[in-house]
């Protein structure tokens, strides 16, 4: 049994953790739920040694667990997923198999191989051990570092928001393999902003708010409760929203293209004023790279980009920034934040006016206080990104905005958001239309695509594979597509 | 400024002074005493202050110039060689410029400063257009200067009659900097660093420039999509820098040596380095750590005439101290880390005056 008991962390006056007591029986799928900045996270990273507690005691089987150092919560029998795991990229994946095992100084390539190959087979995973790791999707990826973390010998597997950014395919195969686990009496902890996931895969849920616990419960339970519990009231969905769609915005005409995983082939999307076209497909099935073209920061090997009748191909993302195109990476701390500067720095860089050279402090900060309020970014205008926790980095992102788009483009917008801040988000989002700015996004999650856009393209291995219109179709159709099948 | 510098640095400070008195103690000699003659032998006198302010201005110059391009992320080791062709260019100017004093001492230093930032701007461009690492770049570009100004000495500027490393002939006294009194130091070269300090510090701290810098230094890719013009700023990072490293060749030169010698640079652009590394980035304490560090170099020739010991005790000192920095910093960065997150530390993700 894992039990954590009394967890407090605070950084300043903030209470991240504030007494936290949790038990988890062996064999357990265990879902930690709560609103984004509930202090899951924290947690997390408290219980696998990545920060250390100002107080509060772990306990594994009756006996207190190390704190503190990631090293020796492994050794105990712990160990972390990260959503995106780290791994020595140019590497193959046996080498990364390897790394931070106790090891003689010789290393034995054919016994870790036996084994990667036994634990691959075990769970169903086709991993390849000579690749390098850069090839890999995330969701193998993850896949890598699960039989890793195996192969160390835990007990305790904890997975932090580990499904947004893999295909429902890779989350079938995952979810598969955290049964198999619990059957064979691994603790798993499982945080995840989805309900129907941990309605799904979990058998008890604790849920998180203001770094405290708040609820308990066994599940199956109805969602409305869950919510209830995390958010402390029900959220009401608002109705759909349509607007009249008018001039192209942007016109992709016949793009071809290879990057890296997958090729773009003769690729043709236009999106028009006020519309919301939506990219569907399996991770890396050409949505992204189609992103980066229209973003400017891929320049197609064939075909034409025009955007508000203007013939851009080519002239790259500074010269799409002068045209109105805004784009939202994916990677939020990787090329969208910048670590080490505070908000109210991010909104002197890239403020809705402008800064001139000298800069106005002041109006930088109003303006940051402003925008994080109406983007309810929990933190403060002299936090900085690495210290704000998964959604409310994106949310930041967001506010960050600026003014005047004609065009949006975004990889998976509301990744890592939960539902309330999710709504919050879209609702700000449409609300653009009425300046009649076009949305091309792209995302893993088929309801967000159904509920916001208009427009479905759905991508299968580089090519576009159906068009539909979002009232006109359900998930299980776009879902048969994905896979690169008709509806049988 | 953050306490946790100032108390890094006072931990380095006594941790490192407390090993030096071992030292002396060591060797036979009363460390309080050795301490004393220390602080007699740099700021004990006017004479001497005025020198240890001699070896003040480049130091500060170099240590301001590295401020600049840490902030944008880059690793300027070319910082020494930058000095030595700003050398090179306010003895050129020297050399050809005629007319009064004033005229030619202009003419000198703006020659300096845009020979130096020249050079820095071709590290740049080798970086950044050549994908060469700046250090590897920086590197190879200080040995070329170094053989350029030996070149320049025994060539085609040496001395009448005998051609001797020991540098070219005097300059004409036009091209001497006006002394303060009769100490060595000149007003001129102290107003200019001081403004140069003021400059940077304003610079990182309250203009946009500087913030650029800033979030390119810490994350290019994400600077990028914020829309700044990275490469630009690189490059112009590498020219500023040159320029401020070329404005301390000039004051070597007019100031300090008259004449262009083959090390005109002192060796002051890799001692700059662990100022900045001391001052934690920041602009605001380069210019006391600079003094203190000016102070131990001139203060232990001092106690080499008076007690015997070999003056490489100046370097053991600020050996040591830059040491128990980097010691006292990754010490409360490890503590600091468990409240931010397991992120490598970058020099960059520290610097400026945040
Ligand atoms: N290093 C830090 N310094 C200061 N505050 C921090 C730090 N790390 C986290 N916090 C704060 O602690 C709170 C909890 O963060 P945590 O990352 O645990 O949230 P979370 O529940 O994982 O949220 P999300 O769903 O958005 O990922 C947040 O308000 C966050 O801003
Ligand atoms: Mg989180």
């Amino acid at each position: 049994m894992l039990e954590l008991l009394d967890i407090h962390k605070h950084y300043g006056s903030l209470r991240a953790n504030d007494g936290v007591t949790i038990a988890v029986e062996r064999g357990s799928i265990h879902g930690i739920l709560g609103e984004n900045g509930a202090g899951k996270s924290t947690l997390m990273k408290v219980l696998a040694g990545f920060i250390t507690a100002d107080s509060g005691e772990i306990r594994l089987d009756g006996e207190s667990l190390p704190t503190g150092s990631t090293k020796r919560s492994l050794e105990s029998g712990v160990g972390l997923l990260h959503q995106d795991p780290l791994h020595c990229m140019p590497f193959s994946v046996l080498d990364n198999f390897m790394l931070g095992r106790p090891e003689s100084f010789i290393l034995d390539h054919s016994t870790a191989q036996a084994e990667l190959n036994r634990l691959s087979d075990e769970f169903g995973f086709s991993l390849d051990p000579d690749v390098p790791v850069r090839t890999l999707t995330i969701g193998e990826r993850q896949q890598l570092e699960i039989v890793r973390l195996l192969s160390l010998g835990i007990r305790v597997l904890i997975l932090d928001e580990p499904t947004t950014a893999i295909s429902a395919e890779q989350r079938t195969s995952l979810f598969a393999t955290l049964r198999t686990l619990a059957g064979q009496g691994m603790i798993v902890l499982f945080v995840s902003h989805k309900l129907e996931e941990v309605d799904e895969i979990c058998d008890r849920v604790s849920v998180l708010r203001l770094g405290r616990l708040v609820g308990e419960a066994e599940l199956p339970v109805p969602t409305e409760r869950l919510v209830e519990m995390m958010f402390g009231e029900m959220i009401v969905q608002s109705p759909r929203v349509t607007a009249e769609p008018g001039e192209p915005v942007i016109d992709l005409e016949s793009i071809s293209l290879h990057d890296r995983l997958v090729t773009l082939d003769d690729i043709s999307v236009k999106v028009h004023t006020a519309e919301v076209v939506g990219l569907a497909g399996l991770e890396g099935s050409g949505q992204q790279t189609l992103l980066r073209v229209a973003a400017g920061l891929l320049s197609p090997a064939r075909g034409s980009v025009r955007i508000g009748g203007e013939t851009l191909t080519g002239r790259g993302y500074r010269r799409h920034l002068d045209a109105g195109v805004h784009y939202l990476p994916a990677d939020r701390l990787g090329e969208g934040l910048v670590e080490g500067l505070t908000v109210k720095e991010h909104f002197a860089l890239a403020g809705i006016e402008p800064q001139g050279f000298l800069l106005d402090w002041e109006r930088a900060s109003s303006e940051a206080t402003a925008r994080i309020e109406e983007f309810s970014v929990k933190g403060t205008v002299d936090s900085t990104p690495e210290s704000l926790s998964g959604g409310n980095q994106q949310r930041l992102l967001l506010a960050m905005m600026p003014e005047k788009i004609s065009l949006l483009v975004m990889e998976h917008p509301t990744r890592g958001l939960d539902i309330e801040s999710a709504e919050l988000v879209w609702t700000r989002l449409l609300a653009r239309r009425s300046d009649r700015t076009a949305i091309l996004f792209a995302s893993a999650d088929l309801d967000e695509l159904l509920r916001y856009s208009d427009r479905i393209v759905v991508f299968f291995a580089g090519r576009i594979l159906a068009v539909l219109d979002a009232t006109e179709t359900d998930s299980e159709a776009i879902g048969y597509l994905i896979g690169g099948k008709e509806r049988v | 400024m953050n306490s946790d510098t100032i108390r890094t640095a006072a931990l380095a400070i006594g941790g490192s002074l407390l090993l030096a008195g071992l030292l002396f103690a060591a060797n036979g000699e009363n460390p309080f005493e050795a301490f004393k003659l220390l602080f007699e032998g740099s700021v004990g006198s006017r004479a001497k202050l005025s020198n240890t302010l001699l070896v003040w201005v480049p130091l500060t110059l170099a240590a301001a110039s590295l401020v600049v391009t840490f902030s944008a992320g880059l690793w300027n080791i070319g910082v020494e060689g930058q000095i030595i062709v700003g050398a090179i260019g306010a003895t050129w100017a020297a050399r050809e410029v005629g007319g009064p004093s004033f005229v030619v001492i202009t003419a000198a230093i703006v020659v300096a400063i845009i020979a130096g930032s020249l050079w820095a701007l071709l590290a740049g461009v080798l970086k950044v257009y050549g994908g060469v690492n700046e250090i590897f770049g920086g590197l190879g570009l200080d040995f070329v200067a170094t053989g350029m100004a030996t070149y320049l000495i025994i060539g085609p500027w040496q001395r009448a009659g005998v051609a001797s490393t020991s540098g070219t002939d005097l300059l004409r006294d036009e091209a001497w900097l006006p002394k303060i009194g009769d100490e060595n130091i000149s007003w001129v070269s102290l107003a200019l660093t001081v403004a140069a300090v003021i400059g940077v510090f304003l610079l990182m701290r309250g203009t946009s420039f500087g913030l650029k810098l800033k979030a390119v230094g810490s994350n290019v890719h994400s600077a990028t999509r914020l829309g700044i013009p990275a490469n630009r700023y690189m490059l112009i990072a590498f020219g500023l820098g040159g320029a401020l490293a070329g404005l301390a060749g000039s004051a070597q030169v007019l100031g300090f040596h008259h004449k262009l010698v083959p090390a005109s640079s002192g060796g002051f652009g890799f001692l700059g380095i662990l100022v900045v590394l001391l001052a934690a980035y920041r602009a605001s304490l380069i210019a006391p750590i600079a003094f203190f560090f000016a102070a131990i170099t001139v203060g232990t020739t001092f106690l080499e005439l008076r007690l015997g010991l070999d003056s490489a005790v100046g370097g053991v000192l600020q050996g040591l101290l830059v040491l128990f920095v980097l010691l006292a910093g990754g010490w409360q960065r490890k503590r600091r880390t468990e409240a931010a997150s397991a992120l490598a530390p970058t020099p960059s993700a520290v610097a400026g005056e945040g």
